[in-house]
């Protein structure tokens, strides 16, 4: 089963529902009883970082999510604001994140380009990664968002893709995935990612 | 490569699929869920479906039906229409929504954008902003409830809105709407250049030309349309078509 982290930051349906088309069984909680009986993780997210973490820590969930990630190694994927919440910090509202990949979660800059970064986009594999596996060179992912992240160690960089700058556009560290964009809106680009997610062997 | 957004929007009125010609005469053209679901195969960037009755009958969204067809869109799904409170707002994002459109609301008052805006970020808050030309010829907000102009200028409602936590501005031409002769880009070039986040062209569009032309000159962020992709050929028969990828990109290079 999937636990999809309920933490009142938007939009969790869409995934639920593409993961009930992929055919496997989630549920959307933020009990940590359900949440430690899953086989993986997903942390969705839209909205502001400083409330993201606010709100996790008022269901008293990020005691329970650091045991389950970085003790049992529950494999989680943080989604959009959900991949930043995985940083050490962000500079939206100046607040610290899971820190479960140490990297930093930065504003783009003002180059006269509109911001945010809403639209379908190409990612480009950096590092040889399960996430993407059977991904094609011509693919398109949808992504809205204003702040990108930059890991520290370039290895943990997933996946490269270009907007004002190149950023990292997916993240990952041994049992934990980010990524930037929306699969659950990305047709078959991001069923085929939600796949390879929830396929991945559990030890 | 960022390609612009091309969307196609669905008006919807009773269940069924309608398109009108200059915001009068809805003809029906078919089943939403079945368009939704043609669409999706088509691999559409992302689709606006606007409840365009829900408001003058004083209804909420029909959550039932707006849950079927998030079932069946695996890309940004915007729904507008009758939504009047908070907590309907975060049922429609439970159902699958990927963004809130509010028209209606933007007239009368706009805590309900900010209230929506703090609940899923601006990213997800859509103002709606309907135009139609005075007698004078000056551009003022039109309202479909009262089918009539209101006196608010267009500008000034986008930068109330903006202020109001809105991440998107959906800005159509009344006067274009269903012609299919192209935008209204002195109105949409104006839009554009009051506000700096994104706006979505709609009223008009009638061929991959006029998508670039909302696009390149009046500097929108995404192209948006009805008939073009809900007709077909000059005898307007009904058939749901999108452009190919292809053809996409090519017009865009």
């Amino acid at each position: 089963m999937i636990g999809i982290i309920d933490y009142d930051m938007g939009n969790v349906g869409s995934i639920k529902k593409m993961l009930q088309k992929i055919g496997v069984e989630a549920v959307i909680t933020r009990d940590p009883e359900l949440l430690k009986s899953a086989d993986k993780l997903i942390l969705p997210g839209v909205g502001a970082f400083a409330k993201g973490m606010q709100n996790l820590a008022q269901l008293n969930l990020i005691n329970i999510l650091n045991e389950l990630v970085l003790e049992k190694k529950t494999p989680v994927l943080g989604i959009c604001l959900g991949m930043q919440l995985l940083t050490t910090h962000s500079e939206e509202g100046n607040v610290n994140g899971f820190n479960w990949i140490k990297a930093h979660t930065i504003r783009f800059p003002e180059k006269g380009i509109r911001i945010p970064h809403m639209g379908w986009n190409n990612i480009k594999v950096s590092n040889d990664n399960i996430l993407f596996n059977g991904l094609e060179t011509d693919n398109r992912f949808y992504f809205v968002h204003s702040y990108y992240v930059q890991p520290e160690n370039i290895l943990h960089e997933a996946s490269s893709t270009e907007y004002i700058l190149p950023f990292s556009s997916a993240i990952y560290k041994n049992n934990i995935y980010g990524v930037q964009f929306h699969p659950e809106k990305s047709h078959r680009f991001g069923l085929k990612l939600l796949k390879n997610f929830v396929s991945l062997n559990t030890l | 490569m960022m390609i612009p957004r091309i969307i196609p929007v669905l008006l919807l009125s009773n269940k069924g699929l309608v398109k009108t010609h200059k915001f009068k005469n809805p003809i029906y053209v078919g089943d939403p869920i079945n368009a939704v679901k043609i669409f999706n195969d088509k691999e559409v960037d992302e689709i606006i479906l606007l409840d365009i009755e829900a408001s003058k009958q004083n209804k909420e969204p029909d959550y039932k039906y707006i849950e079927e067809i998030a079932s069946e869109s695996f890309m940004p799904f915007a729904y507008g229409g009758g939504i009047k409170n908070i907590e309907q707002v975060q049922q429609l994002f439970r159902l699958g929504a990927e963004k809130v459109i509010f028209n209606t609301s933007l007239i009368l008052n706009n805590h309900l954008l900010r209230e929506a805006a703090d609940f899923c970020g601006n990213q997800s808050v859509v103002a709606s902003i309907d135009v139609k030309k005075s007698l004078l010829g000056g551009y003022e907000v039109y309202s479909h409830i009262k089918k009539k102009i209101t006196g608010i200028k267009p500008a000034e409602l986008a930068k109330q809105a903006v202020a109001s936590g809105a991440g998107e501005i959906m800005i159509t031409s009344v006067d274009n709407d269903g012609i299919m002769q192209g935008y209204d880009l002195k109105l949409i070039e104006f839009i554009t250049s009051f506000v700096n986040i994104p706006v979505i062209a709609c009223g008009g569009a009638g061929n991959l030309k006029h998508l670039r032309e909302g696009i390149q000159q009046g500097n929108a962020s995404a192209a948006a349309a009805g008939s073009m992709f809900v007709f077909h050929g000059k005898h307007k028969a009904v058939l749901i078509n999108y452009p190919t990828r292809k053809d996409i990109i090519e017009i865009f290079n």
